[in-house]
C-alpha cells in the first residue's frame, strides 16, 4: 500500500504537465483514480475516456502526427487489448507512452485477473514495447520521467508498470 | 440496404470529394480507402495507412485534437470501422467540431476476397453513429448527392458521419508509400510540426 506521505499520482501529474502531455486517454482503473481526478479538473488537459484501450494507440499516434503529445493510462488487463494496435505507433515511428497499473500479481483476490496480469510484460515486450516496472511509490515519478523521455525523444513505445504492491490488492470487501 | 440500386463507384466518388476538401487533412483507413485516395492524387496532407485495422477513426480523432483549427476527415471502410466501432462512442463523447468521418460501405471485406460483411444484412452504421451521439449523419447512394456529402464532411460543424454505399468495382492497384515513418514525417512537415 502507498504510504500517505508519498503521492505518486501527484508526481506523475507534475512530470506529465512539465512535458506538455496534454491528452490523456484511459479506460479507468482503481489505482488511477487519484491521477484521473487531477487530470479531469485541470482545464489545460483533455481526458479522453475510451471504450477499449487500443483506441488509445490510435489517438496517441494521431496526436503526435498532429504535433501534440498524448498518453494512455490503463489497467494491466487492458494491455491485452492493445497488442495488435501497438503496431500502429511502431509503423509511424511515433511515441506511445503508457501508464499501466498492475493486477494479477501482489496478493490478487480475483483469479480472472491473473493470466493477463502475469502476461502483461512478456506480451508488451513481444511487440517491442520498452517496459519500466516500478514497485516503490517514491520511484514512480522518476520512472515515469525515464519512460516518457525515452518514448518522446527516441520515438518508441514505453510502458510504466506500477506494481500492485503500490496500489494494493482490491479486497472485494473480504478480509 | 443490400438491395440499394444506385451503388456508387468508389474511385470517382473519392476523387470528386477530394477536389472539394479545401485544407482538410485526410486520414485514411487501411486498404482500399488508402488506394482510392492515392489514385485521386497525392498530397502530404493525406495520412495513408497499411495497417492498424480499427484505428482509423481514433487516429483521425488524435489529429483533430492536436490540430483544432484544421478540419480532419477520416475515410475508411465498413469492416475497418466495425472492428473498433466503440470509437464512435469516444467521438460522440469528445464531440470534436473539426472531425468528419466517411465510411465507404461495400458490405464486404474487400481486401481479403470480398467475403460478406456485417452491413450486408441489417447493420446500419449511420444508425449506430446516431446511437453513439453523432447527431449529423447521412447515407448516400447516388452520385448526385456528392455536393451535399462534401458539405457535410468538410464544412458542417462536427462530429459528422456519412455512409456511402459503394459498388464492387475492379480498380487498378494504386499503392502509395508504405513506410510509416516517411508518411508520418511528411504529414508533420506539412503541418509545420516536424523536427525533434
Amino acid at each position: 500500500m502507498s504510504t500517505p506521505d508519498i503521492d505518486w499520482s501527484a508526481d506523475v501529474f507534475r512530470e506529465m504537465k512539465a512535458r506538455n502531455i496534454s491528452t490523456i486517454c484511459t479506460v479507468p482503473d482503481g489505482g488511477l483514480t487519484r491521477l484521473l481526478n487531477m487530470i479531469e479538473t485541470d482545464k489545460g488537459l483533455r481526458l479522453v475516456t475510451l471504450s477499449t484501450e487500443e483506441e488509445g494507440m490510435g489517438i496517441a499516434t494521431g496526436c503526435w502526427l498532429g504535433g501534440g503529445r498524448a498518453m494512455i493510462a490503463m489497467q494491466s488487463s487492458g494491455v491485452g487489448n492493445c497488442i495488435n494496435a501497438l503496431g500502429l505507433p511502431t509503423a509511424f515511428r511515433a511515441p506511445c507512452l503508457m501508464l499501466v497499473t498492475m493486477r494479477g500479481h501482489w496478493g490478487e483476490f480475483n483469479p480472472w485477473q491473473v493470466p493477463m496480469g502475469q502476461g502483461t510484460r512478456p506480451a508488451l515486450e513481444a511487440v517491442g514495447v520498452k517496459c519500466f516496472p516500478v514497485d516503490k511509490p517514491e520511484e514512480v515519478g522518476e520512472t515515469f520521467v525515464a519512460a516518457a523521455d525515452m518514448a518522446f525523444n527516441s520515438r518508441v513505445s514505453a510502458a510504466v508498470l506500477v506494481s500492485q504492491r503500490i496500489i494494493g490488492a482490491k479486497g472485494f470487501g473480504q478480509k | 440496404m443490400s438491395t440499394a440500386s444506385n451503388r456508387l463507384p468508389r474511385r470517382p466518388l473519392v476523387s470528386e470529394l477530394l477536389k472539394r476538401r479545401g485544407r482538410s487533412l485526410i486520414v485514411r483507413g487501411l486498404g482500399s480507402p488508402t488506394w482510392d485516395c492515392f489514385a485521386a492524387g497525392d498530397s502530404p496532407e493525406y495520412l495513408y495507412s497499411w495497417g492498424g485495422m480499427g484505428l482509423a477513426v481514433p487516429t483521425a480523432l488524435g489529429v483533430a485534437i492536436a490540430q483544432p483549427r484544421r478540419r480532419v476527415v477520416c475515410v475508411t471502410g465498413d469492416g475497418e470501422l466495425l472492428m473498433g466501432i466503440g470509437c464512435l462512442g469516444v467521438v460522440g463523447d469528445q464531440a470534436p467540431a473539426n472531425l468528419g468521418i466517411l465510411v465507404l460501405d461495400n458490405e464486404k471485406f474487400g481486401e481479403t476476397g470480398r467475403q460478406r460483411g456485417l452491413t450486408s444484412n441489417r447493420t446500419d452504421i449511420a444508425a449506430v453513429a446516431q446511437g453513439f451521439g453523432i447527431a449529423k449523419t447521412m447515407t448516400v447512394t447516388e452520385q448526385g448527392a456528392i455536393p451535399d456529402l462534401a458539405k457535410l464532411l468538410f464544412e458542417t460543424p462536427g462530429p459528422v458521419l456519412a455512409v456511402a454505399k459503394i459498388a464492387i468495382t475492379e480498380d487498378a492497384w494504386a499503392l502509395p508509400e508504405k513506410d510509416g515513418a516517411t508518411i508520418g514525417h511528411r504529414f508533420r512537415e506539412a503541418l509545420g510540426v516536424g523536427g525533434v
